[in-house]
């Protein structure tokens, strides 16, 4: 018997299969995995799994503890639930993509050690990369590239921090980094690691990779990407920083910077976007703050925020299935044609705004409930303001521009049967968590000692609700969408890649061209005259002078050669000559010498 | 029934109903803030029954006028094509 069987394994390998398999069968195994995953993860035991030596160090394959088991179970309940969304899909690419992508979120949620935490980071930027690129044309290639080069710089600086805090502790096993809640100093490894644990969280200014994308992928691969991205940078956040004063302020400032942004937002899942940056800031200042209550409220907000959040997607990409669009200004008086549709959206919208017995009620509450027993009054008032924005955007004006308000007799049905049962799933548990929150709580890495639904807590929270939507009512016209785009941080590398762009056309171009024109007018003429000139030295000079010789030494050959004439008299004759002349010198010099 | 239900929230034949039904539920939860017991209470404004109702409001008015402050007269809202 297999003690442990990974579940990151299960969806990368359960990926290959799928490009083989057709119709119903494939429907069913594409089921299947996830299901089994499910399974899989709820009987897991806590323990290491999988230790091993590799280039000198020791990894860990695979940490089961509370923390790690409760992001797996939602993980593989959404993996089920985005699956079923997409069952409709003819092609293999999204699922395969939609399944590497689970399996490496799970992977980094089981990573045990930081080199298998990076692989598995890595994978998800990529896998998830193509549920953008698979919507095709040009926006959304260049959306794409976009945040692939945005999550492999923050991959960089993610394994530059890596490197450094290896060499600084000595060891690669992922836990708590000095500085946030463990003493000590943080050093410039672990500033790096989070700067890419930040970045995958989208917290401001590091977010625009999120509103850029999400609403320009398909309208299957934005439901998985809205959930697990960047709820995977919260998971690793609460192991390794907790207690981070930093994160708090990052927190509650991202709270409010998304549902600022959203009011000014015409796209409708662009809008949703944005309240993913304002949600996940209540995770991120709920980490920063560190208590166990504040942690557990992080833990279980994200637990539920992947649900609601999914199924406002669900909602959104069911209206731009059936409409082809996405901008609230061209959307309104869908109630008619899609009255499911617009139910199932509203449990969501009710879920995040935190409406008693919907999910978002008792995890929500939790994180600012643990910012006031830490006596942080001015985080509790912005993330109270955030929960006004959030029920101002996503439960009001979203729903009454997209499905009531002006009818603009558009043709609409409601979806695909298997992208409703998919909301209806998502639905399901996010009132089942709402009404039964002690399920969830028992699942939490900490005890809890929360009571969500006290008469103070329930009143005031539909106080906040019901007077947001007062201003909603009495504000309306001021809120009208307009057809506009926002200026976000992707300003900076949208126009400075424009810049770089003009730089490398026109001075660099121009310098170049300037420097191919001397080249071209001087350097050339110049070289070509030395070079004939130096021909013509080669030819009159030297050859000549190597020629003459040439030929005085062949005419001297050819002199010497009629010498030679083969005859022995001449041969003796010669040397009788020789041997006078050299008796004549001898007889002379002989003379002379006495 | 979800059909029903979503009608009421559209059609304007329902518009008078609608109102009728949104007041009263203010004013049963500001009533309702006065009659529930308070304790572990942490800050002077949770002491203040239809403290959030007015924060909330309040809030909501905010978030509009700033956004829009920073969407029109600061310039974060542009053309459509701004980045073609």
């Amino acid at each position: 018997m297999i003690d442990f069987v990974h579940p990151a394994l299960l969806f990368i390998l359960g990926a290959v299969p799928i490009p083989f398999l057709k119709g119903a069968i494939r429907k069913v195994y594409l089921v299947l995995i996830p299901s089994v995953a499910i399974l899989v993860v709820l009987t897991l035991e806590p323990g290491s799994y999988g230790v091993a030596r590799v280039i000198g160090q020791e990894i860990l394959f695979a940490k089961v503890d509370k923390l790690s088991v409760v992001f797996a179970t939602v993980f593989t309940i959404m993996a089920l639930v985005g699956t079923v969304y997409a069952l409709h899909l003819p092609r293999a690419g999204q699922h395969v993509a939609a399944f590497v992508y689970v399996g490496c979120a799970l992977g980094v949620v089981f990573a045990g050690d930081y080199l298998t935490l990076y692989l598995f980071w890595e994978g998800m930027a990529f896998a998830s990369a193509y549920l953008v690129f698979a919507q095709g044309g040009d926006r959304a290639i260049g959306a794409a590239f976009r945040y692939l080069m945005v999550h492999v710089t923050g991959g960089v600086a993610l394994l530059g921090g890596i490197v450094l805090h290896g060499l600084a502790a000595g060891s690669l096993f992922f836990g708590p980094i000095a500085g946030g809640g463990v003493a000590g100093a943080m050093d410039i490894g672990g500033y790096l690691i989070l700067a890419g644990f930040l970045l995958n969280a989208a917290v401001p200014p590091l977010n625009a990779w999120l509103t850029d994308a999400y609403p320009e992928a398909t309208v299957t691969g934005a439901v998985f990407m809205s959930a697990f991205t960047t709820k995977t940078a919260v998971y690793v956040l609460a192991r390794a920083f907790p207690g981070t004063e930093l994160l708090v302020w990052l927190g509650a400032v991202m709270a409010l910077y998304g549902v600022i942004y959203a009011v000014l937002e015409n796209d409708c899942r662009r809008l949703l976007a944005y309240h993913i940056v304002s949600q996940v800031g209540y995770m991120v200042a709920g980490i920063g703050i560190g208590t166990e209550m504040a942690v557990n409220g992080a833990t279980s907000h994200a637990f539920a925020h992947i649900l609601y959040k999914a199924l406002l997607f669900m909602g959104a990409g069911a209206v731009i299935e059936v409409t082809g669009r996405r901008k609230l200004t061209e959307l309104g008086g869908l109630y008619k044609t899609m009255p499911l549709t617009v139910a199932l959206y509203m449990v969501g919208a009710f879920a995040i705004s935190a409406f008693p017995l919907f999910s978002g009620f008792v995890t929500k509450s939790m994180v600012i409930a643990a910012a006031g027993q830490d006596h942080r009054a001015l985080v509790v008032l912005a993330l109270t303001m955030a929960s006004s924005g959030t029920f101002l955007h996503t439960g009001l004006k979203l729903p009454y521009y997209m499905f009531f308000g002006r009818d603009r007799k558009l043709e609409a049905r409601e979806p695909p049967r298997n992208m409703l049962v998919a909301m209806a799933m998502a639905a399901v548990l996010c009132i089942a968590i709402g009404v039964f929150p002690e399920r969830l709580y028992a699942l939490l890495p900490y005890p809890v000692a929360f009571e969500p639904y006290t008469g103070a807590h329930v009143t005031e929270s539909l106080g906040l609700l019901m007077f947001t939507a007062l201003g909603f009512v009495l504000f309306l016209r001021a809120l009208d969408p307009e057809n506009t785009i926002s200026i976000d941080t992707d300003w900076f590398y949208r126009k400075g890649a424009r810049a770089f762009l003009w730089f490398a056309e026109k001075p660099l171009a121009r310098y170049e061209k300037a420097v191919s024109n001397v080249s071209d007018k001087v350097a050339l003429p110049l070289l070509h005259g030395a070079a004939r000139a130096g021909l013509r030295v080669d030819l009159n000079g030297v050859d000549a002078a190597v020629n003459g010789l040439a030929r005085a030494i062949l005419g001297g050959g050819g002199a010497l050669r009629r010498l030679q004439t083969g005859v022995a008299t001449h041969y003796a004759l010669a040397m009788i000559a020789g041997v006078i002349a050299a008796i004549t010198v001898f007889a002379v010099v002989w003379q002379q010498g006495v | 029934m979800i059909k029903r239900v979503v009608d009421f929230f559209g059609d304007e034949g329902y518009a008078r109903s609608r109102r009728r039904l949104f007041y009263l539920v203010l004013v049963l939860i500001v009533v309702a803030d006065f009659l529930v017991p308070r304790e572990h209470v942490e800050y002077l404004w949770e002491r203040l029954p239809g403290w959030s109702a007015a924060y909330g409001f309040g809030s909501c008015v905010l978030l509009i006028l700033v956004s829009k402050f920073l969407g029109h007269r600061v310039g974060l809202m542009r053309r459509e094509d701004y980045y073609d």
